[in-house]
């Protein structure tokens, strides 16, 4: 298996770029997505989106991060300064942290963990924390509610996720994403080269409308839901703190897209059995191929928030508690079974 | 948050830093407080300026209690200093989504006053107006409940059709929102040229665009967990509280003052009445889409048989009502709207009272509320149909 | 719904259409790039035709929130072989927007055609101030005026304008009889001085305004001016 690029000598200079090279892909992730949302969710509901900033609106959010730099930060009198401030921070993180561990081409990752997935799973779980405390130190009953049900959404998603990137474990043999990609990659169903995400369909639906609900994303909004608790735990962020959520959001969106595409739709090679050139040229193929599963897969979550209503918060538990666990355990039997018996 | 009180045996759990969590466990269980919450005046779901004050039991309502007046402007006193072509721009305004069904009413109450016979060319185009605007203001709340159910895209796709009919209805009367255009006895001026054409076509795009939202929103599974069932309205309380309009017919009353008090030349046309029996948020929404189709059978009546002729009356330079009393129904597309003018034979009335839809329909909403989550509060209040403007004139 | 329909067939149904709607191009309009083309009644500015008006003020008096403020002095002008009449200048008309709700009933009730609706919306400022247009910039918007649109089938036209017509071209037709007496008669027919200013007229038409306005503003100075000589010759005296 492939090494990383990063696995560099001095230990510093290789620290120094893998934190600059997880920024940096944090921040293209979320604004490359960020752009999708507006332009994809604009054209579904027949307008055009940003269509000023440089060409077509695609300087809109960079533009955005500027404005939000520029304005003033209140903290409200009541809240609890420190938590408060430190919500943001707590909600932006776990995205870098886990961008480590995602490998987005042959040797492009930061590192390989031998437990990676479970790493990834278990940093992007961390983001409610900021969700709960944002909720909790605003000193606003809205943020409050919206703090208290995004905990509770946190609670009752993180099992489905969990359950069906397991069934993936299971059947690849391995924790680790690369480990998973290659994996796949020898992955044969019936003599003919497969993704997981096709006999694997009912663990891929799992995994997404999870992914979904654990981002807050429609139609699973209603930590934010603004038309009923005004944005929810975000209710009294301005400027920087309150882009910072936002920049979570799509960080999150990205970060869930890349770890389905690493278990479900065969990572970086264009179909299973397909191989890439070697060397640069298959790095660069490989990260165009990773990014555009991202990109679909994210685009797919933007047409359901353009398409559907918000669930409420209790049908969503029962969504969760009787139809998807009971489903995922359910597929992790069916898959052990399976492994077991071919 | 709230203090807590100490309650005798109870075991206070620490808090956050300078206050006490407001969790107590007591007899071994739970004691919960109830949380007062203010819901507007300045919330996206109550469309304007209403404020319902609700106390929550976790998420459910318990006691919900709306407060109105935020918006009040006066408008009865403000009339009874305007001559009846300035009550006409202003009436306009209070409801500012049914606008010339409320300068239809005003106009009606002062020609039943004088006895005078509005010119028939007029009166149908007072009907094929009254009706585009129902239609106009249906979909700005078919948009708007998608909205508060956290479907982002019909509101989009409602005022895409709104801005069509809006721009038609422009070149007629001048204005997009406030139409100004009934005088007493007739129009402000007839239709210009190409608008009949417009408005044909918009009514076949309309049909097939309102089968879009159908398509969008009724059978999509989330909307109905969202919405049957959801503050289920009685036919009986509906009656008590004077609820009229799509939240009445929802509950299976077809009571519609264009037919039973027809006015302008509705008792020429084939009026249907679109009725649902359940009475919850799915039945209030779905016969909003089906008014929208019964209108636009009523516009291509009107475009079939619009006969030709002045639209005006020679008047006085300034009306004046004689004296007496009398009160106008009109169908407004939120319900009843009636108007009560008395005049003293002067240029203004004495007293011009208004019975505004919205203002009955928002009494009933505490029945609705209590007992239900905070999510269906915002299915109720974006199904039961008001304008703030409207609620408080 | 007859058949009761698979699940999750309502949502699918939803995804199609909103994909449908992606596909087709969006029906924004690129506003301040593409202007809208609004219909001539559109309520957008009030004009004021200044030579028209009359002082009579039935438009501040009509007006629901008073937003129209009107000055004006009387003045004598003599009459020759007669005694002098007084009559009454426009020494301030202007309209507070700000204040205006843009009902219309001014110029309804405008009795010497001195008010009219320009579809003309962009003149928002940033000092609420500036919202109060005096006479000068009132007379500007007049050049944005369409004139009123053709009336639907079976439309019965008022009769006042009804009236106008008639009167214009019997006008016309005795004007035509006139100068065809003269072209018979062999003499010179009276030329009817051009009731314009020349010289702005080719200045602003040189510059690149559309000729109507430019007619329009020039025909304005050149009242003005004929005013100002009235006046300056009723001061001499």
């Amino acid at each position: 298996m492939a090494t990383s690029v990063f696995a560099l000598e001095p230990l510093w200079l290789a620290l120094l770029l893998q934190a600059l090279a997880a920024l940096l892909l944090f921040l293209i992730g979320a604004v490359v997505v960020g752009y999708l949302e507006h332009k994809v969710l604009a054209h579904m509901q027949d307008r055009l989106g940003p269509m000023e900033a440089i060409w077509h609106g695609i300087g809109q959010l960079p533009a955005d991060g500027l404005k939000f730099l520029q304005k003033e930060d209140i903290i409200p009198t009541a809240a609890d300064r420190w938590v408060f401030a430190l919500a943001p921070a707590v909600a932006v993180v776990p995205g870098v942290v886990v961008i480590a561990v995602l490998p987005f081409g042959p040797g492009l990752w930061l590192t390989d963990l031998d437990a990676g997935i479970f790493f990834a799973l278990a940093a992007s779980g961390v983001t409610v924390l900021g969700t709960l405390m944002a909720g909790w130190s605003s000193a606003n009953k809205f943020s409050l509610m919206g703090g208290l049900r995004g905990a509770a959404q946190l609670i009752s998603y993180e099992l489905p996720l969990v359950l069906a990137a397991a069934a993936i474990v299971i059947q690849a043999g391995t924790l680790s994403l690369p480990g998973i990609v290659e994996a796949q990659h020898g992955f044969t169903l019936f003599g003919v080269p497969m993704i997981y995400g096709i006999p694997h369909i009912i663990g891929l639906g799992l995994f997404f409308v999870a992914a979904l609900a654990e981002l807050s994303r429609p139609p699973f909004d209603m930590p934010i839901a603004d038309s009923e608790l005004i944005a929810g735990h975000m209710t009294e962020y301005t400027g920087m703190r309150y882009a910072f959520f936002m920049l979570s959001e799509y960080a999150g969106m990205v970060i869930l897209s890349a770890l389905a595409t690493v278990l479900f739709l065969g990572g970086w090679y264009p179909w299973p059995g397909v191989g890439l050139p070697e060397g640069a040229a298959g790095m660069v193929l490989g990260f165009v191929i990773t990014f555009a599963k991202i990109l679909v897969l994210s685009a797919i979550m933007v047409w359901l928030r353009a398409t559907f209503p918000r669930m409420r918060e209790d049908q969503l538990q029962r969504l969760s508690w009787s139809v998807l666990i009971p489903l995922g355990l359910l597929n992790i039997v069916l898959v052990a079974t399976a492994k077991v018996w071919f | 948050m709230s203090e807590t009180l100490p309650h005798e045996g109870g075991v206070i759990l620490p808090g956050g830093p300078g206050e006490a969590m407001s969790v107590e466990i007591r007899d071994g269980g739970l004691v919960t407080q109830e949380m007062n919450l203010n819901i507007g005046p300045q919330h996206p779901a109550t469309h304007g300026v209403l404020r319902v004050v609700i106390d929550l039991d976790g998420e459910v309502i318990v006691r919900a209690r709306p407060v109105i007046g935020y918006m009040h402007r006066g408008f009865e006193k403000l009339a009874e200093a305007r001559d009846y072509r300035q009550i006409i721009a202003l009436v306009n305004r209070h409801d500012w989504l049914s606008a010339f069904c409320n300068e239809l009413g005003v106009a009606l109450a002062v020609e039943r006053l004088m006895e005078l016979e509005v010119p028939e060319r007029a009166q149908w185009i007072r009907v094929l107006m009254s009706e585009w605007n129902r239609i106009l203001n249906h979909l700005m709340f078919i948009g708007s409940f998608g909205l508060e159910l956290g479907a982002i895209t019909p509101v989009f796709f409602s005022f895409r059709e709104r801005e069509d009919i809006q721009s038609f209805l422009e070149s007629a009367t001048g204005g997009r929102l406030h139409f100004t255009y009934t005088r007493v006895g007739g129009l402000k001026e007839d239709l210009p040229a190409g608008f009949l054409d417009a408005s044909r076509q918009m009514a076949a795009t309309m049909r097939s665009r309102n089968d879009e939202y159908r398509q969008l929103l009724l059978g999509n599974e989330i909307f109905q967990a969202r919405t049957k069932g959801v503050g289920a309205l009685a036919p009986d309380v509906a009656v008590d509280y004077g609820v009229t309009g799509p939240t009445l017919h929802a509950t299976g009353v077809a009571e519609d003052v264009r037919l039973s008090e027809p006015y302008c030349v509705y008792d020429e046309l084939d009026v249907k009445v679109p009725v649902r029996t359940n009475g919850d948020s799915y039945d209030r929404f779905v016969v909003l889409l089906d008014r929208i189709d019964a209108s636009l059978d009523l516009i291509e009546q009107v475009h079939e048989g619009l006969p030709a002729g002045p639209v005006n009356r020679k008047m006085p330079k300034t009306v004046k009502a004689p004296e007496g009393a009398t009160y106008v129904r009109t169908e407004n597309p939120l319900g009843q709207g009636g108007y009560y003018l008395v005049s003293d034979g002067g240029k203004t009335p004495w007293r011009m009272r208004m019975r505004t839809p919205s203002f009955s329909n928002i009494q009933m909403v505490p029945e609705l509320l209590e007992g239900s989550l905070l999510s269906d509060m915002i299915a109720i209040l974006g199904s039961v149909y008001f304008v703030v403007g409207d609620v408080d004139r | 719904m007859a058949a009761p329909s698979l699940p999750g067939s309502g949502l699918l149904k939803g995804l199609g259409l909103t994909f449908k709607t992606m596909l087709s191009p969006a029906t924004t309009a690129q506003y301040p790039h593409v202007k809208p083309e609004l219909p001539p009644r559109t309520r957008g500015v009030i004009a004021l035709m200044e030579e028209n008006c009359t002082v009579c003020m039935l438009c501040a008096k009509e007006c629901p929130d008073w937003c129209i403020y009107i000055d004006s002095s009387k003045e004598t002008v003599p009459v020759e072989g007669g005694r002098t009449r007084t009559r009454n200048v426009l020494d301030r008309f202007a309209i507070d927007f700000a204040l205006c709700m843009y009902c219309g009933i001014c110029v309804e009730v405008c009795p010497f055609d001195a008010l009219f609706w320009s579809p003309e919306f962009e003149y928002a400022e940033y000092d609420i101030r500036e919202l109060t247009h005096e006479k000068e910039r009132l007379r500007e918007w007049m050049d944005t005026v369409p004139p009123p649109p053709p009336l639907e089938e079976g439309a019965v036209p008022p009769a006042e304008i009804e009236a106008g017509i008639a009167a214009a071209r019997k006008e016309a037709e005795e004007a035509a009889a006139k100068a065809k007496a003269a072209a018979e008669g062999g003499g010179e027919p009276e030329a009817e001085a051009p009731q314009i200013d020349e010289e702005l007229f080719a200045r602003l038409v040189a510059e690149g305004t559309p000729e109507r306005a430019a007619r329009a503003k020039a025909k304005a100075a050149f009242v003005k001016a004929q005013k100002r000589r009235e006046r300056e010759q009723g001061g001499d005296q």
